[in-house]
């Protein structure tokens, strides 16, 4: 299927300059962020999980780029990449993973609980599929208040055996709600594969049975993403339609810090996908386009590198949360909602 | 101020709260064309629409899951769930959803809903349709749980709800809907957190919610008729946040104590109580604190099991003179 796809090179520029390179810029900073967060898992910094969206930047970026200002966005807790897709400061983004009161969610959330309401992002969510039920309540709210936005949820492939998924393309087909479910299928829920685990293993075939539509595309390619994301998503906003988008995609380590990811997958599968490295991809295409060269290139790895270099300053810098206010925010107090 | 009953005073508050905030509407099994399994919804959706009173398919998960998204979107969503009994099936999104986002996210966003539903045994409705579990969510920071037990705190404590800027389990009780009792016609809000001295005694303490109030009450009253036992029953109307202000302040004047609750007394709300008691209140205490219960058994069908299974107000009394008694 991935070969079947049709390669991002063989199109005329799809958008201006500056947004490919954008592209590009986000990818690689999801990229050292996330290699940088092992460093710092290794050193203690971090505790509890850390799932991990090196090789899947394509999906992630590509998706998040296509939303407006005003759509919103609801992820499963393989996060960290979403958040600074969607525009997070990866400061916060950091200093969330080192529990700190500067962290996007004051430190009580962690990896799998990154959030930015202002940005329209709301959460990351560590049930598998838990989240797919609050998207169609996101989206159906948006209907309700008659606002111009739709709702992008993504979860993994292991999200679409389980009944929440089944229940939310249900409820969003029924009611018509603007919503595109986006599966990043990394071809493993934690270390059982797609073909282990799934009896129709196409996943997007899955929307046939609620009369919906759906797309699978090269996951690894990020202009493919990004294309039909913006598509379906405006066809959410305008037509009132939800639909389902499957991307092919690959996850390099491991399910979470626990995990080598070598006992269930072969060195050479592994390989076989590091070829199609996302990164890898765009910037051959942006070379080939004469957009970019490896001097610019080099500078985007620095401007990204100092950038996570202040993450992680921001972060050690940023308080601890004080034990005084482990019962803050249990419930809502006066004047807020 | 007019009477009525337990399902009317459920259905005004809805209402007078859809009138009142277009942001409310509510969304649940059979609510809107079928009038609602127990009627609490009937004629909602022919006077406020389709948008305002939303039928849903059999599919707790998802659409209680919507509600709780519906919530964070800025609406204000009242979702029932036929019975507490078919609840399990939504239980992540109540756990693990409502009551966890505004705490896990640092207080970034809430959710404001209602999830109303019935429970508790005596009609007939055998092991998977009679249970009272409203002390699961009590136990669960992050939630709400309010229990009423007369017409008139159905209405106001649903209002209380429907306003509250966290998520509400509102647990009504099958064999109280068609209790009357005065229902204040104004818009009338019963405070979250506050319990009730539902009738004021000074040799022992009842302590109970829904149904088992009402039981309570009646065999407080032969207590003093026939055994010269005068009872305070406190109806706690809110099981979280719990009054222990007023229970404590009960145990001070009466130094007994019942608790009595339709459910499995293991860890249960009695438990709590009396745990709390004993911590608390230790000094004030005159004989060991009693519970009475559910039987620990999947509720039988057969209606003299059943009745053996169920805190029956004979039951209570008599659990009520050993309380006393302190044997």
């Amino acid at each position: 299927m991935v070969e079947q796809s049709t390669r991002a090179t063989d199109r005329p520029l799809p958008l201006p300059r500056a947004n490919l390179l954008h592209l590009l810029e986000q990818m690689v900073l999801i990229r050292r962020f996330e290699e940088k967060t092992m460093e710092m898992l290794a050193l203690n910094r971090i505790r509890g999980y850390c799932h991990w969206n090196i090789g899947e930047e394509a999906s992630v970026v590509g998706a998040v780029t296509a939303l407006t200002e005003n759509d919103r966005l609801i992820t499963s807790y393989r996060d960290h990449g979403f958040a600074i897709a969607r525009g997070t400061p990866p400061e916060t983004v950091m200093a969330e993973l080192f529990g700190k009161e500067g962290g996007c969610a004051g430190g009580r959330g962690g990896s799998m609980h990154m959030v930015d309401i202002a940005r329209g992002y709301f959460g990351g969510y560590g049930i598998v599929a838990g989240h797919l039920p609050l998207a169609a309540g996101l989206a159906l709210a948006a209907d309700y208040l008659g606002e111009d936005r739709a709702v992008l949820c993504a979860f993994g492939d292991g999200a679409t055996n389980i009944g929440a998924f089944h229940e939310s393309l249900n409820l969003s087909k029924l009611w018509h709600l603007p919503v595109v479910w986006l599966i990043t299928n990394n071809q493993y829920g934690m270390g059982t594969s797609v073909h282990r685990a799934s009896a129709e293993a196409e996943l997007y075939k899955r929307a046939c049975a609620y009369e919906m539509y759906s797309e699978q595309v090269d996951g690894m390619d990020v202009l493919s993403v990004y294309e039909a994301t913006e598509r379906l998503l405006r066809r959410a906003r305008e037509d009132r339609e939800p639909s389902l988008l499957e991307t092919l995609t690959y996850r390099y380590p491991g399910h979470s810090y626990a995990d080598a990811g070598k006992s269930y997958r072969t060195k050479e599968e592994i390989e076989r996908w590091h070829q199609r490295d996302p990164i890898r991809l765009f910037q051959r295409y942006l070379e080939e386009h004469g957009i970019l060269n490896q001097g610019e290139y080099d500078l985007v790895e620095r401007r990204v590198s100092q950038k996570i270099e202040e993450a992680v300053k921001f972060a050690e810098e940023s308080p601890f949360p004080s034990p005084d206010t482990l019962f803050k925010y249990l419930y809502a107090e006066e004047g807020t909602k | 101020m007019a009477e009525g009953t337990y399902r009317q005073a459920l259905q005004q508050a809805l209402r007078e709260e859809l009138i009142r905030d277009e942001r409310v509407f509510l969304m649940g099994e059979e609510i809107g064309l079928f009038g609602g399994s127990y009627k609490i919804t009937d004629g909602l959706l022919q006077e406020f629409g389709e948008k305002r009173v939303r039928d849903t398919p059999i599919s707790e998960e998802g659409f209680l899951g919507a509600g709780i998204g519906a919530a964070m979107g800025g609406l204000r969503p009242v979702v029932e769930i036929m019975t507490i009994n078919f609840i399990l099936i939504a239980m992540d999104q109540i756990v693990n959803n409502a009551a966890k986002i505004r705490y896990m996210f640092g207080g970034a966003i809430g959710v404001p809903m209602v999830i109303r539903t019935p429970g508790g045994a005596g009609v007939g409705l055998t092991a998977q349709h009679s249970q009272s579990l409203e002390v699961w969510f009590a136990s669960t920071p992050g939630l709400i749980v309010v229990a009423p037990s007369t017409p008139a705190d159905a209405k106001g404590l649903l209002k209380a709800s429907i306003r509250s800027n966290d998520p509400v389990l509102f647990y009504e009780h099958l064999m109280l809907y068609n209790d009357k009792g005065e229902i204040p016609d104004e818009d009338y809000v019963v405070p979250i957190g506050k319990a009730e001295i539902r009738r004021p005694g000074k040799d022992l303490t009842m302590i109970s919610h829904s149904l088992m109030t009402q039981r309570s009450l009646k065999a407080a009253e032969e207590l003093e008729r026939n055994h010269g036992i005068s009872a305070e029953v406190v109806d706690l109307r809110s099981l979280r946040p719990l009054d222990f202000d007023t229970i404590a302040a009960s145990v001070r004047k009466t130094n007994h104590v019942l608790c009595i609750e339709e459910g499995w007394l293991s860890y249960g709300i009695g438990a709590e109580i009396a745990a709390r008691v004993a911590d608390e209140c230790f000094d004030w205490l005159d004989a060991p604190v009693k519970r009475i219960g559910g039987a620990e058994v999947p509720m039988p069908y057969s209606k003299p099991l059943e009745s053996a299974a169920m805190p029956s107000h004979e039951r209570i009394l008599e659990a009520a003179i050993r309380a006393r008694r302190g044997s």
